[in-house]
């Protein structure tokens, strides 16, 4: 398996790397069983997310795509946020071996996490079919079989 | 930046002596050994004494010896010979245990689909087969039983001459996958009673693609290759001349010094082991302690994921390798790992390093330096261990899934 400069690049000196402790949503999606578990904290003022941290464990791709999709999102709009694809993250980082699209996946659904965490908190409604992440990117139940 | 290779396990660096050996044979001796011109007849007296030089090593007859491709074929061949034959006498069941190498599993896993029965029989937690356990697994229909003598993750040396002797005396024919264990430790299929045997050159600094499989006199071993008389009609095609004469010359010098590597390299395995189980908390060693290879450490480290330590470790120049789903393709860790009865999270986060003879102290001191560092690094940026910090995740405790 070869990773590309990018992902090397977001996986040796991964930005964004820690905790907010008055975060305004929180995130936290994936399971240790299957060895990735990507948990964002997000900072948000007047509908824009300010801040942004992760913790991650997992493979390098999965700590390398956690730091792509907070910068990614990092002093944008929550609506936009909210956009953000795993597509969007592969191609930042450009490329992913097929086996690690996984990891991009539970990016995209960890900053959804966090956004519908923060929505909860502050009693916003929304569409909850926007949100259609149960926690997991389905690959485990692949392992399960 | 200098690179310290300890993933022995894998592949070792070639001898000196050995790419000679090969370098002449190609340079010089190219003659075909079924040609009857004297260059020919030199080739053949070469590969001859080559399988003189293995037999006697192993403890064997040199027209026991079978050169294959490598140790996979030499474990498809047994196998699947054995499990032929025995099905002629009526036996379908065979015997093995859960931690074999993918080259045993899958062939016993084809053979179910086509009718056999598997009895795989369990490792415990310190990666050691019991052999009260292969004695009850013995039926009436057993065809055959096939247990590796080292395993290849956790270096765990399993009671082959007991369970040889089990097996003879019950009319079974045994076989033992030991790549991991020739030219390492020392093996002889006369006294352990060991009916067939697979081993492979690259494992004990020897040229990679070839191996080869004993089978003991009397067993019946199918073809594998239909051609010419090459390897007493059972393997057809000219002989790997070069290959064949690199291994005689990497068993043998593996085996010259096999007490001598094998204290030296034990006494750096056993400094690097105490070393990072005292300096990283919640860190262990799988697999026995003591009855392990020589050069073989298998650490898990709770909290983090195979993959980035390997390449963390990679960045600083140590070549390693993991059992970690990551680093196989698949989502689940290590089925070695498992049959210890590791949890999958805890599985995730295994390291494998493998010493040879060429590694040195001042390598391992390096190892022990680094790999806290790094191993802290990702734990300072994992939610698991931030869980396991605060206390509301005891992975100790963790239902074996």
């Amino acid at each position: 398996m070869l990773y590309s400069k990018e992902v090397m690049d977001h996986f040796t000196n991964p930005r964004n790397v820690g905790k907010l402790e008055d975060a305004d949503g929180v995130g936290e999606v994936g399971n240790a069983k299957c060895g990735d578990i990507m948990k964002i904290y997000i900072k948000v003022d007047n509908e824009i997310i300010s801040d942004v941290k992760f913790n991650t464990f997992g493979c390098a791709s999965a700590i390398a795509t956690s730091s792509m999709a907070t910068e990614m999102i990092k002093g944008k709009p929550i609506e936009e946020a909210l956009k953000l694809t795993n597509k969007a993250v592969v191609e930042a980082l450009n490329g992913l071996p097929p086996a690690k699209i996984h990891c991009s996946v539970l990016a995209e659904e960890a900053v959804k996490a966090a956004v519908a965490n923060y929505y909860s908190k502050n009693s916003i409604e929304y569409d909850k079919e926007l949100f259609g992440c149960d926690g997991c990117c389905g690959s485990c139940k692949i392992a399960g079989e | 930046m200098k690179l310290i290779y300890v993933d022995n396990a894998a592949t070792t660096a070639m001898s000196g002596a050995v790419i000679g050996a090969m370098e002449k044979s190609m340079r010089e001796d190219y003659g075909n050994p079924s040609s009857l011109h004297s260059m020919g007849q030199r080739s053949a007296e070469r590969v001859r004494a080559a399988r003189e030089t293995i037999a006697k090593r192993l403890g064997c007859r040199s027209n026991e010896i079978y050169f294959t491709s490598g140790g996979t074929e030499a474990d498809n061949w047994a196998i699947r010979s054995c499990a032929k034959n025995g099905e002629k006498r009526g036996k379908r069941h065979i015997i093995s245990t859960k931690f074999e190498h993918h080259a045993v599993l899958h062939t016993l896993q084809a053979l179910e689909k086509e009718g056999f029965e598997v009895t795989y029989i369990d490792v415990n937690e310190n990666g050691i087969v019991k052999v009260g356990d292969v004695e009850k697994a013995i039926r009436g229909d057993t065809a055959f039983v096939t247990i590796m003598y080292a395993n290849n993750e956790i270096g765990t040396i399993q009671p082959i001459a007991e369970i040889g002797r089990l097996c003879r005396e019950n009319g079974v024919v045994f076989h033992t996958d030991a790549v991991q264990a020739v030219g390492h430790i020392d093996i002889n299929v006369e006294k352990e009673n060991i009916d067939m045997l697979s081993f492979s050159s690259h494992k004990f600094h020897g040229p990679k693609g070839i191996g080869g499989l004993y089978c003991r006199k009397g067993i019946i071993l199918n073809n594998m290759i239909f051609g010419g008389a090459q390897e007493r009609n059972k393997r057809a095609g000219t002989e790997n001349v070069p290959q064949i004469i690199g291994t005689a010359a990497a068993l043998d010098e593996a085996c010259s010094g096999l007490e001598k590597n094998a204290a030296y390299v034990t006494a750096l395995r056993d400094r690097l082991i105490d070393s990072i189980l005292s300096s990283v908390p919640r860190s262990r060693l799988n697999g026995d302690r003591e009855n392990r290879l020589p050069g073989n450490i298998s650490f898990c480290f709770e909290g983090i994921e195979g993959e980035s330590l390997l390449l963390m470790l990679d960045l600083k120049g140590i070549c390693a390798s993991s059992g970690s789903a990551c680093t196989s393709g698949s989502l689940d860790p290590s089925h070695v790992l498992l049959a210890l009865g590791l949890p999958h999270e805890i599985a995730h986060g295994s390291l494998r390093i493998s010493l040879s003879e060429n590694n040195t102290s001042q390598e391992v001191d390096f190892i022990a330096e680094i790999l806290p560092q790094i191993v802290s690094k990702l734990r300072e940026m994992s939610p698991v261990w931030e869980k396991i910090q605060i206390g509301e995740k005891e992975v100790n405790t963790y239902a074996i899934q």
